[in-house]
């Protein structure tokens, strides 16, 4: 056979492979949100919004959870946060800021192949712990990092 | 209309880093207005997904405790040069916007 031929083949037959594992939806987030959770977002404290999001009351810390943050943040309006984790199997990375009166953030969720780092910027009430949890594989993970706020960012 | 939203789609092997900024109020609803005393209704993103041709890769739930005029990062693996990103976004007012472009 023409080689030429066998490689324009074998390069479609690749394509077509990975187009049937999207059209399938095999690499969506497993865990997607139906609605917004307002009871998490409303809770005023981390456990409550916990049990809202992922209905797990118990975190279990882990060094693999990287959180970068400034250690004093000038603008509490505006603190960069960046949340490296390295474990298998994430599905999910929410975000916490534990001294404002809503503490949770934002919840990330991760389709398989999407690696488990995540970027923003937040707002703090006040000098606090920022902790990320993050799901994989079925079991809850948290790491923190205080951050210190000389100007808090609520408007209040 | 994609006006509110800026984004780059960069590629290292097969990580593709996708960096959004989306011009947004985020209006907590806990400000007052200096001259009224009314207190300004919140007004801010609730819903961001990100698709990678057409496949999710990210769905995420924010709060108003997210800054004014987000930013945010986000990598997967699995990505080639030219193919396409879409980012969109609901707020909790029903507007919304999204756009779309290609990894470079």
């Amino acid at each position: 056979m023409n080689t030429k031929r066998r490689i324009f083949l074998k390069s479609t037959l690749a394509g077509s492979a990975i187009a049937v594992a999207v059209g399938a939806g095999l690499l969506s987030p497993r865990q997607v949100l139906a609605a917004w959770p307002k009871d998490a977002f409303e809770a005023k404290n981390i456990a409550a919004s916990l049990k809202g999001i992922y209905n797990a009351d118990m975190t279990t810390p882990s060094s693999d959870i990287e959180i970068k943050a400034p250690d004093i943040a000038e603008n509490g309006a505006v603190v960069p946060v960046t949340v490296n984790a390295g474990m298998k199997g994430i599905e999910s990375i929410s975000l916490f800021v534990e001294q404002n009166g809503t503490p949770l953030i934002a919840v990330f969720n991760l389709a398989p192949n999407a690696i488990g780092t995540v970027s923003t910027r937040v707002k703090m009430g006040k000098t606090s712990n920022v902790v990320a949890v993050v799901k994989a594989g079925g079991t809850m993970y948290a790491g923190r990092k205080e951050v210190k706020v000389t100007i808090g960012g609520c408007g209040g | 209309m994609a006006d509110s939203i800026k984004i780059r789609a960069t590629l290292k092997g097969d990580v593709c880093t996708v960096k959004a900024l989306i011009k947004h109020e985020m209006e907590t609803g806990q400000r007052k207005d200096k001259k009224t005393g009314q207190v300004i209704p919140a007004h801010f993103i609730q819903e961001v997904n990100c698709t990678h041709n057409g496949s999710n890769v990210l769905n995420a739930a924010w709060g108003a405790a997210i800054s004014k005029n987000p930013y945010l990062s986000i990598e997967f693996a699995g990505a080639k040069k030219g193919d396409k990103v879409s980012l969109s976004w609901v707020d909790n007012k029903g507007e919304k916007d999204s756009t779309e472009t290609a990894i470079g």
